[in-house]
């Protein structure tokens, strides 16, 4: 308590220019330049969000259609071509339902599903992911063309280890032999 | 042996930690000495224990010991001696445990540094520090155990635990999965250890903040010790943030360096709020105001750094860094919210009480003060905008149920103008008086800075820059860096009178270390600012498929492509690698060799892409293999980018933690230091004041 008041005795010894006037003009200073700073970021959301959705949803609304979203799907390995030339990928990824604390059971799950919706996959001027493979979970900014393909810009890759990498497969062997 | 050794100092330091947590905060309750003085030493002993536990990890990792499921996955027999060693990071659980031997690091700096000068805040040093600590030992000993072991049952299932399970016998693999290929990379070896640095180093400042808030000792000590601890762990960001960007570049084959993904913003934002407390942190120093705001700067940058931590390991962002999850998410958000909660707490406590009341009222509107605040606003926005823009699709899901994400096109545009705003107040700030400056003292001190960025803004219009957006960002980060070197320039003048310049120039930047410091930091971030706006602007980028002699040409240089070659590497790999000649104009410049490495032992993310580049101060000439004819191997396709500035991002690095280390750098005499500084004071003054 004592501290506290030797503070405030200070404060009022102190000869200062922050007389009513002056505070407000902080004040009014301050709330301009916080209202400048909420300005740019609600209109930087505004102008650059992307919806970020699922192979099925993207199938369903069709209000989405040509505008830049993001969606996320399993890639499914068999399908993937790469064209050097033109540095073309295209590759076709299946609807994950639910993303589940077991992702790699879930991607392979969706991929080896014969009824889950799929949706055929362009990515112009990329080099050839690391990690784009079977069972991936694929991430893609861009958008559904009339003709039902999804023509990406940005393609991003997450590879889940867990599932098959619980157990060494050498293990049997070792003790085997 | 060794796994019980591990296990056995891992539980002991466990134990020790909570112990010096009850101790420490019985002692500092009931003012018995003989208690804090026993926390104290169970705190210090950690650090021996948990040395011997990641030796004994790392011991384990040389050997080879496989039947230890960490040292399974993260290393294999051909793998490099160096490797190995620095596997003990290569993982979730031997990082934490890395973590947590780093931990106990710094708080036994901390205790041992500052136990004379800061004694009365250390009992509640030691029980905020090691309560941290506890917690990421609970996380190895329960969670996620760096010394788990395979065993197999009797039915030949393999299970994984910390100690034989009855009616199973060890399971031993003939050899591990080895290392993340994307972690071989000697920046990557670095890159992690030195971000840690950074995100325990922001854990001991937070200590003293708490302690200080605990104990009501409020008055400067906190402050010295919390600021230059910050200064520490500010310089292992920075060091930790610029080895990531080298790394992404060199090995991510991103063509850049930064991609505002979200966990680099994780380890971005404490940098952010770090920053800001350093600046403010000045004016509680000088005017004993803002006592408020900077104990919330602390607290949020400890907040952050856990968030950074829990966001990197918990995989609740999609990232390039998503290799690093885990099931420690859960527990991880729980600790994260009881720090939250104790630490605004006590601070909201004192708050109230009157305890953190500024002794001072802003006096001019230009004033060192208000600038300093205009420039923590600033860097609060760039903070609230990138926090947002990395969590918006886990906001924007709870609110209104739909998964909203905002790309590097949002942070560009949100953040340009709040880093423009930065270099305009870098360039107003060390010119201005504390107190009050009038404007025409203030014009007159700027002139000449301000018109030597007009001449270097004509200059570049003149070389045909036309790009508005560049000629700003150019004038703007010129304009500060310019007013750095004329307040360094004025300083060694002043002192070069009596003395030779160059010994002028060592006195001045020894005597004033803060100072002089924190210029060479302002000159590193114009740099790095110089590189950021060439190569993000000017960036070039194109690419094409090769027959062998066949060439491109970017920029002023020309590419041939002149063979493929094979080759494996000791540890496995099979690199496919293009010898490419580069030409500037006619001249043969460098022969590069782009390549890609194939892990055929990994079992994931077996590939990767590293590029090869030709560097100058001027620009890089980057090349990634992207992929080539297997059979004939007669055609090779390119992806090519010419990146200018670029390497002044490295530069300006440098300079930076060279700056910090002078800033950081002990004081061996503080009491001849206090009087020099009035010497200096007296001599050249307040630089707007002359």
């Amino acid at each position: 308590m004592t501290q506290t008041s030797t503070t405030w005795e200070k404060s009022q010894a102190e000869p200062t220019l922050a007389s009513h006037g002056s505070r407000r003009r902080f004040l009014i200073g301050g709330v301009a330049i916080l209202a400048a700073i909420g300005f740019l970021i609600v209109n930087g959301t505004l102008s650059n969000a992307q919806y970020f959705i699922t192979v099925d949803e993207l199938l369903t609304r069709s209000e989405l259609a040509g505008q830049t979203i993001r969606i996320s799907g399993a890639v499914i390995g068999d399908t993937i071509r790469y064209d050097s030339d033109t540095l073309t990928i295209r590759f076709t990824m299946a609807n994950i339902p639910e993303e589940t604390d077991n992702l790699a059971l879930t991607l392979h799950e969706a991929v080896s599903d014969p009824n889950a919706s799929r949706i055929n996959v362009v990515v112009e001027n990329e080099p050839m992911p690391d990690l784009l493979q079977n069972e991936a979970q694929a991430i893609l900014t861009g958008r559904l063309s009339p003709d039902g393909t999804f023509y990406a810009d940005e393609l991003l890759l997450k590879c889940p280890t867990r599932y098959e990498e619980a157990l060494p497969s050498q293990v049997e062997e070792s003790s085997a032999g | 042996m060794l796994v019980e050794l591990g296990i056995i100092t891992t539980v002991l330091a466990l134990v020790l930690a909570w112990y010096a947590v009850l101790a420490g905060l019985y002692g500092a309750q009931t003012r018995r000495d003989r208690w804090v003085l026993s926390a104290r030493n169970a705190a210090l002993l950690t650090w021996p224990l948990l040395t011997v536990a990641s030796l004994a990890l790392i011991i384990s990792q040389i050997n080879g010991d496989f039947q230890i499921e960490y040292v399974w996955s993260t290393t294999e027999r051909a793998a490099d001696l160096f490797f190995k060693i620095t596997a003990l990071w290569g993982g979730q659980a031997g990082s934490l445990l890395f973590w947590s031997w780093l931990m106990s690091t710094f708080a036994a700096g901390a205790l041992i540094l500052n136990w004379r000068s800061e004694r009365r805040l250390m009992p509640y040093v030691i029980v905020f520090s090691m309560a941290t600590l506890g917690f990421f030992l609970i996380l190895n000993v329960l969670v996620e155990s760096p010394f788990a072991r395979f065993w197999q049952t009797a039915n030949g299932e393999v299970v994984t635990a910390v100690f034989q399970p009855v009616g199973t016998f060890p399971a031993i693999p003939q050899d591990g999965r080895g290392l993340n290929p994307l972690l071989r990379h000697p920046g990557m070896v670095i890159h992690p250890p030195t971000l840690y640095l950074g995100y325990v180093g922001m854990v001991i400042p937070w200590a003293f903040a708490m302690a200080a808030l605990a104990s009501g000792e409020l008055s400067t000590s906190w402050i010295r010790a919390t600021r230059r601890w910050t200064l520490v762990a500010w310089l292992f960001l920075s060091l930790g943030l610029i080895l990531g960007g080298r790394w992404a570049y060199d090995v991510l084959g991103w063509g850049g360096y930064w991609g505002w993904d979200p966990v680099e913003n994780a380890a971005l934002l404490p940098w952010l709020t770090g920053t800001a407390f350093l600046h403010s942190v000045m004016i509680q120093e000088k005017k004993g105001m803002l006592k408020v705001w900077n104990m919330a700067l602390v607290i949020i940058s400890f907040i952050l750094v856990i968030l950074g931590t829990f966001s990197t390991r918990s995989g609740i962002v999609s990232s390039v860094h998503s290799f690093a999850q885990s099931p420690i998410g859960p527990p991880m958000f729980v600790f994260l919210a009881l720090a939250s909660v104790v630490s605004i707490g006590l601070w909201l406590y004192r708050w109230q009480r009157g305890e953190l009341a500024s002794e001072h009222h802003l006096e001019g509107w230009l004033s060192r003060e208000s600038l300093f605040i205009l420039n923590n606003m600033v860097f609060m926005a760039i903070t609230v905008a990138v926090f947002w823009g990395s969590y918006a699709p886990i906001f924007t899901e709870l609110f209104i149920g739909e998964k909203i994400t905002l790309g590097p096109p949002y942070f560009n545009s949100v953040t340009a103008p709040l880093f423009g705003a930065l270099f305009i107040l870098m360039g107003l700030a060390p010119l201005s008086a504390w107190g009050h400056t009038s404007l025409s003292r203030m014009g007159r001190a700027m002139l000449w800075p301000f018109l030597a960025a007009v001449g270097l803004v004509a200059i570049l219009l003149i070389f045909g820059m036309r790009d508005v957006g560049a000629l700003l960002a150019f004038g703007l980060a010129g304009f500060a860096g310019f007013v750095t070197l004329y307040e360094i320039w004025r300083g060694v003048k002043a002192r070069a009178q009596r003395e030779a310049w160059a010994v002028a120039a060592w006195k001045l930047f020894g005597r004033n270390r803060r100072r002089y410091g924190g210029y060479l930091i302002h000159l590193g971030v114009v740099v790095i600012g110089i590189g950021v706006i060439g190569s993000t602007i000017f960036q070039q980028e194109t690419q094409r498929t090769l027959a062998e002699g066949q060439s491109l040409t970017l920029g002023r240089y020309t590419m041939i492509y002149d063979r493929l070659e094979r080759a494996q590497a000791t540890d496995g790999r099979v690199m496919t690698i293009a010898n490419v000649e580069v030409y500037d104009g006619s001249q043969l410049v460098a022969v590069l060799r782009p390549r890609q490495d194939f892990f055929p032992n990994a079992q994931d993310m077996n590939t990767m892409t590293i590029a090869g580049s030709y560097s100058t101060i001027e620009n890089d000439f980057y090349v990634l293999l992207v992929a080539w004819e297997e059979i004939s191997q007669a055609s090779a396709t390119f992806k090519v980018y010419l990146n200018p500035l670029v390497n002044l991002v490295w530069w300006g690095g440098l300079l930076l933690m060279l700056g910090t280390a002078v800033a950081a750098w002990p004081d061996q005499d503080r009491q001849r230091q206090r009087v020099t500084r009035r010497i200096e004071a007296g001599e050249h003054g307040s630089p707007a004041r002359t």
